[in-house]
């Protein structure tokens, strides 16, 4: 065990040194460390919790980085994810603005022309829709319309999607709006391995990257190893993850959909349908190679997430999936997606309004001729 | 911050007074400078300075838009609305009995509704995101009191004690709140979307300055039917409630500019509780005083100490008339406080305990119970009743809540369109909402 720590230890000073300014992302990693490691093995962290050392590792590892948004400060974060930053950078690094979504976006694209690095908190993505003309005009279209020469490494972050209970305004899943735009990158995490390893890819691309979180997400634990405690530790951005191997049935879906879809496979496993679990972790690129390879092995498709269904992400890999892997196809893709209707409040209709766990079961039935009738929406 | 109980800031209390005020200042000012005229000889010279302000848009545009230092002092007419020191008994009140227990039963219903949403929320009846109004009362009553029903009010998610001062039911604004189909948005809404088409209630909207525009497409439809249709009759008035954080949008700069321009029936209304969840007005603000926001935008802008409800229906009455009578927009802010969090989420560690004393002391209930029981107006005991009444309305209400049931399965895709045809064309080429299977629920959505 001591053993074990020391090496881990050596292991991050050997990284420390090839970054110069190691020691404050020691500290981050050691200290996440000892608060939860009895063994490395049985590391457990919530996705809040990776996020807050990803984002605590990038800004000390370089000073270009800098956090803004309302409430990420004094507030250390509307959910928390911020938390602590403040008080170890302080208020220039962590930027708590007035209720200005479009001024700060845009001020964010400005000083990201610059060469500095920002990572524009949004409370939740709805709100983003106010500041919505910079991310797409100012951030996604600059590098292209100025031929090359403006970049904007910016990172847009906040929780998006449904959370409990808060109604049509505050529901609303934006990742195939943003996913539709060339010029931006679009990542959606769904463990803690995901969140650590792709909020720092975002943070040290050079392109502006929206990322999108979950705030049902926040709060759940998964047990990670010790490379995703590494301080470097970088997931490629356009890689999507087999989340589970299987040969019947591809499942497509990303961030909260895919622990729905684990825990529909378990259930399948059960009935003998062996489901295959592909966490997309990137919209935009999208991993249609990764998709497809896993549709020819299983010949059968179906597509999951919350959002609605006109133009969404599952649209999007049912197409690319008809256009390379059309002759390998055994049924007809399916989409299991959120009602095509705004947030209700009352806690039945939402819970109709958002895909279950039988809905994808009943899905993947019926991909798989078995006999079941078509039934109710929920 | 200003000190307990100060209203400063002057407020124009008559249109006359303040054209004439605009028009002396534009008087004044074109002898100064103008950066605009190049030459003697120039077209600009002629005409237009000395003229009235109102008949000539030029020189009205070039007075408003010079970079002079403005005079001082203000032209006659504007008088501060309220004084700093309590009324002594001596004095006479504003209201009598009757007003004053209405003013006093409204207070408490709000208050008391709010109170029992915390409890019910603790108990798992209510869910989401629940912001109280505790503390503000003064200015719901004090300004929408003085409405018709006819009139239009536009809120933010806090925006409960809205809806109940505007008359919507409380049995039906605690059954949408639990999600029941019996809620005035059939349990569709929620505690941040509150709608009544019968109470004019226009929302209930979870995005901060949301609400300013489409308070202000209200009174410009007033205004619309008025010279456009000719409809004598259109005189409602339109009041935006919104909070300190809000008046740093983009947003409400730019209806305060269109209101202003068009000189649309409205009140912008900001319920300054000096905290947008963790964040000090002071800390977001270069210009705090929001009051003084108005008069560049050309509107009357006036500060009020929205803990006292006498003060704020002074304010309220003057304000609505201005905005019935056609002489357009006035901002006014209402210093006030929230007893509670931003929301029951909120664990309100960012305020001083001080300062929640201060304010708890200037209660607004408190302050007009007082008040009137210095004066003579009422006993302890017509408050007492008051007080049991409200209670057993709330009761019922709740009650009601309970016991309604909870919206069908088929309500799912309903009031989705007001045209079904927007769900288009089924696979069988009929439109879908034909389609019994579609409205009942059983289709795959």
């Amino acid at each position: 065990m001591q053993a074990l720590r020391r090496s881990l230890h050596s292991s991050l000073l050997r990284q420390a040194d090839i970054s110069g300014k190691g020691a404050p992302a020691i500290g981050a990693a050691w200290s996440s460390l000892r608060k939860y490691a009895s063994t490395p093995a049985d590391t457990k962290m919530t996705v809040r919790e990776g996020l807050n050392s990803a984002l605590d590792e990038e800004m000390a590892y370089d000073d270009k980085v800098f956090i803004i948004g309302e409430e990420v400060g004094e507030y250390q974060g509307a959910y928390k994810i911020t938390k602590g930053l403040l008080q170890k950078y302080g208020p220039e690094r962590v930027r708590d603005t007035p209720i200005t979504e479009a001024g700060f976006t845009g001020l964010g694209v400005g000083a990201a022309f610059y060469g500095l690095k920002p990572i524009v908190e949004f409370m939740t993505f709805n709100f983003a829709m106010q500041a919505i003309d910079h991310i797409i005009n100012s951030a996604a279209k600059s590098h292209y319309m100025s031929g090359g020469q403006l970049t904007v490494p910016i990172v847009f972050r906040g929780p998006n999607g449904a959370a409990a209970g808060v109604a049509a305004q505050h529901s609303q899943c934006f990742a195939a709006w943003y996913g539709s735009c060339p010029g931006l990158k679009v990542l959606a995490p769904y463990s803690v391995e995901d969140a650590r390893g792709l909020m720092k890819a975002a943070i040290r691309d050079p392109d502006p990257v929206v990322f999108l979180e979950n705030e049902i997400m926040y709060g759940e634990s998964f047990a990670v190893s010790k490379e995703v405690l590494d301080p470097n530790f970088l997931l490629p951005i356009g890689k999507a993850k087999i989340e589970r191997e299987g040969s019947d049935v591809t499942l497509v879906s990303f961030s909260k959909m895919v622990g729905f879809c684990l825990k529909a496979a378990e259930e399948l496993e059960k009935e003998g349908i062996s489901a295959e679990v592909i966490n997309l972790r990137s919209i935009r690129p999208l991993d249609r190679e990764t998709i497809n390879k896993s549709v020819r092995k299983t010949s059968r498709l179906v597509a999951v997430e919350e959002g609605w269904p006109q133009h969404g992400v599952a649209s999007e890999v049912i197409a690319s999936v008809t256009e390379d892997s059309f002759e390998y196809l055994d049924a007809a893709p399916e989409r299991i997606t959120g009602a095509d209707v705004p947030m209700p409040y009352a806690a039945n209709l939402e819970k109709m309004a958002v895909p279950q766990i039988p809905d994808i079961i009943r899905a993947v039935k019926r991909v798989c001729y078995r006999e079941v009738p078509q039934q109710k929406a929920a | 911050m200003a000190a307990a109980g100060v209203a400063r800031a002057p407020a124009a209390c008559s249109s006359a007074a303040l054209n004439k005020s605009f028009r002396k200042e534009a008087r004044a000012q074109s002898r100064v400078h103008c950066p605009f005229v190049q030459s003697k000889s120039s077209p600009l010279r002629h005409g237009g300075f000395r003229s009235e302000m109102l008949g000539n848009g030029l020189a009205a545009m070039q007075a408003q838009t010079r970079p002079v230092e403005r005079p001082a002092v203000r032209a006659a007419g504007i008088r501060a609305v309220a004084e700093v020191v309590d009324r002594p008994s001596t004095q006479e009140s504003p209201v009598d009995k009757q007003e004053g227990l209405m003013l006093y039963e409204d207070m408490v219903l709000g208050r008391t509704f709010e109170d029992m949403c915390a409890q019910m929320y603790y108990r798992g009846k209510m869910f989401g995101f629940v912001h109280l109004y505790n503390g503000q009362e003064a200015v719901s009553t004090g300004f929408i009191k003085y409405l018709r029903q006819d009139d239009y009010v536009c809120s933010t998610y806090r925006d409960h004690v809205h809806a109940v001062s505007k008359g919507v039911p409380s049995r039906q604004i605690m059954a949408e709140l639990f999600g029941k189909s019996t809620g005035c948005c059939r349990g569709q809404g929620g505690s941040m979307h509150l709608f009544s088409k019968e109470w004019n209630m226009l929302g209930g909207f979870a995005f901060i300055a949301e609400g300013i525009p489409v308070a202000t497409g209200a009174a410009f439809q007033t205004k619309y039917r008025k010279e456009a249709m000719g409809d004598e009759t259109a005189d409602q008035v339109t009041i935006a409630f919104f909070g300190d954080g809000t008046t740093n949008n983009g947003s409400f700069y730019e209806c305060l500019n269109m209101a202003a321009l068009w000189k649309l029936p409205i009140l912008f209304v900001v319920e300054n509780n000096l905290w947008a969840i963790g964040m000090n007005h002071y800390r977001a603000t270069s210009v705090p005083e929001i009051w003084k926001k108005g008069e560049p935008f050309g509107m009357p802008g006036i500060h009020v100490d929205g803990m006292d409800v006498l003060k704020v229906r002074e304010v309220a009455k003057e304000a609505i008339a201005r905005a019935r009578r056609g002489d357009g927009p006035t901002l006014v802010e209402c210093e006030t406080y929230r007893f509670r969090g931003h929301s029951l989420a909120d664990p309100d560690e960012l305020r001083d305990p001080e300062e929640k004393a201060k304010y708890a002391k200037r209660d607004p209930i408190k302050q007009l119970k007082n008040h009137m029981l210095e004066h003579g107006l009422a006993k302890e005991d017509d408050f007492v009743a008051i007080d049991k009444k409200i209670e057993e309305v709330i009761d019922e209400a709740v009650e009601f809540a309970e016991a309604s049931p909870h919206p069908e399965r088929t309500q799912l895709l309903q009031n989705v369109f007001p045209d079904p045809k927007g769900f288009g064309i089924g696979p069988d080429g009929e439109y879908r909402y034909k389609d019994p299977s579609f409205t009942a629920g059983t289709a795959a959505v």
